[in-house]
């Protein structure tokens, strides 16, 4: 039955097998899903807890600084792999199980927030003090100066880097296949073992491309359409 | 309390596996000074060739490329060659895989680096340069390239971090390196201290190296 290949047509038979794509084609779209349901929680999560810890930053207190700047390094210096295998294997053994999608969140929503914290610290430090002593003269509470006077200002020195950022931290969803996150690497890993056939690892390739090629140019596109502005 | 002190905080284990845990640390480190490297000069020479190349052709492919490897996950590129390529009927070493997974992707990293710093270097630097009858390589040599490098120091630091954050992934192919190592060393002693020791090292090795960038940013500003 096996009729002889020219090397092309056996690369392609490798590489590029329509049979084998199709089988696991819907197996690899669940994994999508469930990647891009992570890249949105971790967004978020991260982002949130970045802006929250650089509010807490320009309080000025040292009590309150000092931990947020620990953290923001911390989570800078440790490779996100790492974070990952201490959520995922290490925390089972002080009673604190977390399923693989929670450890996967967990961790690179923390990594992102470290980032976040400096991006948008930075955003802050760059305005001229007048802006909160102004808003301050005006009868807002520091909390309101912040809020509705820097915080605004500084997002727009913060989001560019940030953009880039969140990027870089959500490619990272494919570590969670090390800890057996059914994403799109981990189902197309498994699919190539089991069918001795490379395509799946392919096709889930392709599917990271056609979910991040659009992601980074709408990225680009937004913000040299709304974010870039004239000082 | 006791329980996260026997199981983060394990003396014991750590005296036992440190030794292990060193070796690993020693291959993260060769790892890392073999991938950077490549991943420089590659950077460097994309940037080059973007900035400088008179073809447009020549120019919209490296972007292209440029683009493609930044939106690939490190992770699946690594498994795509050292998986799929063994399909090709070439059993790929794992360090060759590794490298060549690096390279691609910190390729792209660093030429967006050196782009941006070549492209900050003013046009009378060149200029100035080649009227005192420099050729052109020794303008990019000895004017272009050292100042470009200059302006974006920090972001350079910045990136070989991530590269040695990103040795971690090597991992997965099976390289011993402190990661790998001290999972291996867990599931040995079944105890998850040798994890925490790893933490503990790569934050040893990394974050005065994070605090120095911080700094220097604060400083550029």
């Amino acid at each position: 039955m096996d009729v002889p290949r020219s090397g092309l047509e056996n690369f392609i038979f490798t590489f590029f097998n329509a049979e084998v794509a199709q089988k696991y084609l819907p197996d690899l779209l669940q994994g999508l899903v469930i990647t891009a349901a992570l890249s949105v929680c971790i967004t978020l999560s991260g982002v949130l807890i970045g802006l929250l810890l650089a509010m807490v930053r320009s309080s000025g207190k040292r009590w309150a600084s000092v931990p947020v700047v620990m953290f923001a390094d911390v989570f800078r210096a440790l490779p996100p792999l790492v974070l990952l295998m201490v959520f995922f294997f290490a925390f089972p053994f002080i009673n604190l199980s977390m399923s693989a999608f929670t450890a996967t969140c967990l961790a690179l929503s923390l990594v992102l927030a470290a980032y976040a914290e400096e991006s948008i610290w930075a955003g802050l430090r760059s305005l001229p003090v007048g802006q909160r002593e102004a808003a301050r003269s005006c009868g807002m509470t520091a909390l309101q100066a912040l809020v509705y006077v820097q915080i605004p200002q500084a997002l727009r020195v913060a989001v560019p880097p940030l953009t880039n950022r969140v990027i870089s931290v959500i490619k990272n969803t494919a570590l969670g296949s090390v800890i057996a996150l059914s994403e799109v690497l981990n189902i197309a890993h498994s699919a190539t073992s089991n069918s001795g056939n490379p395509t799946p690892l392919v096709l889930g390739a392709a599917l990271y491309l056609l979910f991040f090629i659009p992601i980074i140019a709408l990225a680009r596109w937004w913000l040299e359409t709304t974010w870039q502005y004239k000082r | 309390m006791q329980d996260i002190l026997d199981n983060f905080f394990n003396w014991d284990v750590f005296v036992q596996v440190f030794p292990f845990l060193l070796k690993g640390l020693w291959t993260t480190l060769w790892l890392s000074a073999l991938v950077i490297p490549i991943g420089l000069l590659s950077g460097l020479l994309l940037a080059l060739w973007i900035t400088h190349t008179r073809s447009r052709t020549g120019c919209w492919i490296a972007n292209v490329y440029v683009d493609f490897f930044r939106a690939f996950p490190p992770l699946v590129l690594l498994i795509l060659i050292y998986f799929g390529i063994p399909f090709t009927g070439w059993e790929i070493p794992k360090v060759m895989a590794v490298c060549v997974g690096f390279m691609l992707n910190n390729s792209s990293y660093f030429c967006e680096v050196f782009r941006a710093g070549i492209e900050a270097v003013p046009k009378g630097q060149t200029e100035a340069a080649r009227s005192t009858g420099l050729t052109q390589w020794q303008t990019l040599a000895h004017v272009v390239i050292p100042q470009a490098t200059r302006k974006v120091l920090p972001d350079l630091m910045g990136n070989c971090i991530e590269v040695v954050k990103l040795t971690t992934i090597a991992s997965v192919v099976a390289m011993p390196e402190l990661l790998r190592v001290a999972r291996d060393a867990q599931s040995l002693v079944y105890n998850p201290s040798p994890i925490i020791l790893a933490a503990l090292m790569y934050l040893a090795l990394l974050w005065p190296l994070v605090r120095w960038i911080s700094v220097m940013e604060a400083r550029r500003k």
